[in-house]
C-alpha cells in the first residue's frame, strides 16, 4: 500500500517537474523571439548602412545625390527639439507629479485628473501632432517651427513623465517625511530636500525614457509641418527644421538603391543615439541610486 | 460648486503659466535672432545681384519633391544665404498652406482644384502656375508575365475600376492563361493614384478587394508586382527605371496603336493618357521678394536637365522659354 502511494506520488512529481520544465522553455522562447528579431533587423541594417556610415553622413545637408549626402540637419533638428523639450517638459511633468504625490487631496478631481493622464498616455502620437497644429502652429502662431515641434512633443512625452515621476515619487517612504515633518520642516522642505533627492534617480530615468520616444516619433512632427528637405541649421526658434526619422523615411521612398543604404546608415545613427541615451539613463540610476 | 470652481481655477492657473512659459521661450528665441532675420527683410526688393537672404518655403506633392529638391540644393549653391525648406504633405496638403498664405511655393502633381482656387482667392492670394516636368505613369507586369504584350485603356479601366469583377487574366483577354491577378496600387491620397483614377478609371474609382493592395511606398509596389508572377501595378516612370531588371514594362494603347513609355515618347506627348505634367504654383505677392523671385526664375531656366537626373522627363526648351516668360 504505501509503496503503492509512494509511486503515484513520484509519478507526480515527475509531472510537475516536466511541466516545469516546459514552461521554463516557453518562456526562454518568448524571450528570444524578440532578441532574435531585434538581432535580424541590426545585422540586416549594420550590412546595408555601415558602407555610408562615413564623415560625410554627419557634417553633410541632403542632396539628390546619394554620394555625399548627409543628415547634417536632421541629428542637429532632433538634438534641437531635445533641448528645448528637455527643461519644458522636465518642469511641468515633475511639478505635475509632485502636485499630484504631495500636494493634492485625494478627492475626485484629482482622480479625474489621474485617469486623464493614463488615459493620454495611450492616445496616439498622430493626435497629438493634430492638437500641435492646432493649438501652437495656428492659435499661438508659432508656425511650423521648432518651436512648435518641441512643444508639441512636450505635449506627447507629458503623460510618460508624469506617470513615472508620481511612481518614483511614491516609492520614497512614509517614514522619511515624517521624520522631516518632525523636525519643522515644512511641506516644500520635505519635499525639495528629502523627496525628490531620494527619487530623483527614478524621476530622471522616466524623463531620459520619455525623450528616446520623442527622439523617434514621427507622425505628430508631420502634421506639424516639419519639412523633408533642409540644408541649413535652425539659428532662431521660428525656423523650419527637419529630424532623423523624417529624413530616413525620405531616402528610403526614393527609388535609387543607394538612398537605401542611406537609410539604414541613417538608423544605425538614430540607434546609436537612442543607445546612448538609454545607457546613460542605466548610469544616472545607478549613481544617484548608491546615496541614498 | 466651490470644489468644481477650485479645480477650474487650478486648471486656468496651470494653463497661463505654460502659455506665459511659452511665449517667453518665443520672444527668447525671437530675440536673440532679430538681427538675422531683419538683415533679409530690410533689403530693398530692386537690389537686383545684390547678395540674396530670407527664406523660400515651400510645401505640396512628394512627386515633384525631388525637383524642387534638386533646384534648390543648386540653387543654394548660388545663393547660399537663402534657406530653401521643402515638405511634402502632398499637393491638397500643399494647396492647403498655400492658399492660408504660409508658404511662397506649392508643388503640385496636378492642376490646382476649382474649390481650392476658390479658396485662395477668398484669401486673396493670386498665384502663377508654372509646368516643370513631365511624370510618365508606367504600367508594369513581373518579368516572369510572358503573355502581356500590351494592354488597352479599356483593358486597364477593366481591371482596376471600382466592383470589377476581372479576377484572372483570361478574365481580360481570353487568349491569356487563368493566371490569378494580383494588382498593386499607390493609396487613395497620394496624387500618382488621383491621376490613373482620373485617365484611365474616369473617375469612378479603384476596385478595392482582396486582389489589389495599396501602399503609399512605391517601392513596396515594385516588390509586389516583381514577386508574384501574375502581378500589375503602376507607379512613376522613374521607379521603373530603376527597377528595370526586376518589372516588365506593358506598352499601353489609347486608340492608336501600343505605345511604350519612353523619355521621347512621354515628351512629345504620344504616351497618351499618362503622361501628365507637374506644376510649381507662386504665390505672386512673394514673387515681389528679390529671394522669391530669384528662386522662382533659377527653378525654370534650369529645372530641364535637373528633370532628367532624378528621373523626370524635361519639356520641350521651347515650352520652358513660354513658362518663363509668365514670371516677367
Amino acid at each position: 500500500m504505501n509503496s503503492i502511494f509512494q509511486d503515484a506520488n513520484r509519478q507526480q512529481i515527475a509531472n510537475r517537474r516536466r511541466k516545469d520544465v516546459i514552461i521554463h522553455l516557453v518562456f526562454i522562447v518568448a524571450t528570444s523571439i524578440g532578441v532574435l528579431a531585434l538581432c535580424a533587423l541590426i545585422i540586416d541594417i549594420l550590412m546595408d548602412g555601415l558602407s555610408r556610415l562615413q564623415p560625410d553622413l554627419f557634417t553633410n545637408f541632403p542632396s539628390r545625390k546619394a554620394a555625399g549626402s548627409g543628415m547634417k540637419s536632421a541629428i542637429v533638428g532632433s538634438i534641437y527639439m531635445l533641448i528645448i523639450m528637455l527643461p519644458v517638459s522636465f518642469i511641468l511633468g515633475v511639478g505635475a507629479a509632485i502636485y499630484l504625490e504631495e500636494y493634492a487631496g485625494k478627492n475626485r478631481f484629482t482622480r479625474l485628473i489621474q485617469l486623464n493622464i493614463s488615459t493620454l498616455a495611450g492616445v496616439p502620437s498622430i493626435v497629438y501632432g493634430i492638437l500641435g497644429l492646432t493649438l501652437f502652429v495656428r492659435l499661438l502662431a508659432f508656425e511650423r517651427s521648432l518651436l512648435a515641434g518641441a512643444f508639441t512633443m512636450t505635449l506627447l512625452v507629458l503623460p510618460i513623465i508624469i506617470v513615472s515621476a508620481q511612481e518614483a515619487i511614491r516609492a520614497v517612504p512614509k517614514s522619511r517625511r515624517d521624520a522631516s515633518f518632525a523636525l519643522g520642516a515644512t511641506k516644500w522642505q520635505t519635499v525639495s530636500r528629502s523627496v525628490i533627492p531620494s527619487s530623483i534617480s527614478g524621476i530622471l530615468t522616466g524623463v531620459i525614457l520619455a525623450m528616446s520616444r520623442a527622439i523617434g516619433e514621427t507622425a505628430p512632427l508631420v502634421m506639424i509641418g516639419a519639412m523633408t528637405y533642409i540644408n541649413f541649421l535652425p539659428t532662431s526658434l521660428k525656423d523650419s527644421f527637419t529630424v532623423m526619422p523624417i529624413q530616413i523615411y525620405n531616402w528610403i521612398s526614393k527609388p535609387q538603391l543607394e538612398f537605401k543604404e542611406l537609410a539604414a546608415s541613417g538608423i544605425i545613427v538614430l540607434l546609436a543615439l537612442l543607445l546612448i541615451m538609454n545607457f546613460s539613463a542605466i548610469l544616472l540610476r545607478n549613481k544617484y541610486q548608491k546615496k541614498y | 460648486m466651490l470644489k468644481g470652481n477650485g479645480f477650474k481655477g487650478i486648471l486656468m492657473s496651470g494653463m497661463v503659466a505654460a502659455l506665459v512659459f511659452a511665449a517667453a521661450c518665443g520672444n527668447g528665441g525671437a530675440g536673440t535672432n532679430n538681427g538675422n532675420n531683419k538683415g533679409g527683410s530690410e533689403q530693398p526688393a530692386a537690389t537686383e545681384g545684390v547678395k540674396l537672404s530670407g527664406d523660400v518655403k515651400i510645401d505640396g506633392s512628394s512627386t515633384v519633391f525631388p525637383l524642387t529638391e534638386a533646384a534648390a540644393e543648386e540653387f543654394n549653391k548660388e545663393h547660399p544665404d537663402v534657406r530653401v525648406p521643402v515638405g511634402v504633405s502632398g499637393t491638397g496638403g500643399g494647396f492647403k498652406q498655400f492658399c492660408a498664405g504660409e508658404i511662397a511655393i506649392a508643388d503640385a502633381s496636378r492642376p490646382i482644384k476649382d474649390e481650392e482656387a476658390a479658396t485662395c482667392k477668398a484669401a486673396g492670394i493670386e498665384y502663377t502656375d508654372l509646368s516643370v516636368a513631365f511624370d510618365g505613369l508606367s504600367v508594369v507586369v513581373s518579368k516572369d508575365n510572358d503573355f502581356v504584350d500590351h494592354l488597352t485603356v479599356e483593358e486597364l479601366n477593366k481591371i482596376f475600376t471600382t466592383g470589377s469583377t476581372v479576377s484572372t487574366w483570361k478574365d481580360v483577354r481570353p487568349e491569356w492563361p487563368a493566371e490569378k491577378i494580383v494588382m498593386f496600387s499607390p493609396g487613395a491620397d497620394s496624387g500618382t493614384y488621383d491621376y490613373f483614377n482620373e485617365a484611365i478609371l474616369e473617375k469612378a474609382g479603384i476596385r478595392n478587394d482582396k486582389q489589389i493592395s495599396f501602399s503609399e511606398d512605391d517601392n513596396t509596389l515594385v516588390q509586389g508586382v516583381s514577386g508574384s508572377k501574375g502581378g500589375i501595378g503602376y507607379f512613376g516612370f522613374a521607379y521603373f527605371e530603376e527597377n528595370q531588371d526586376k518589372l516588365k514594362l506593358v506598352p499601353i494603347d489609347s486608340g492608336t496603336g501600343p505605345i511604350a513609355p519612353s523619355h521621347e515618347t512621354i515628351k512629345d506627348g504620344t504616351y497618351a493618357p499618362l503622361s501628365r505634367p507637374l506644376f510649381i504654383y507662386i504665390n505672386k505677392k512673394e514673387l515681389e521678394r528679390p529671394e522669391v523671385d530669384a528662386f522662382a526664375k533659377y527653378y525654370i531656366n534650369n529645372i530641364g536637365p535637373l528633370a532628367d537626373e532624378v528621373g523626370y522627363i524635361a519639356l520641350p526648351d521651347e515650352q520652358y522659354a513660354k513658362e518663363a516668360a509668365k514670371l516677367q
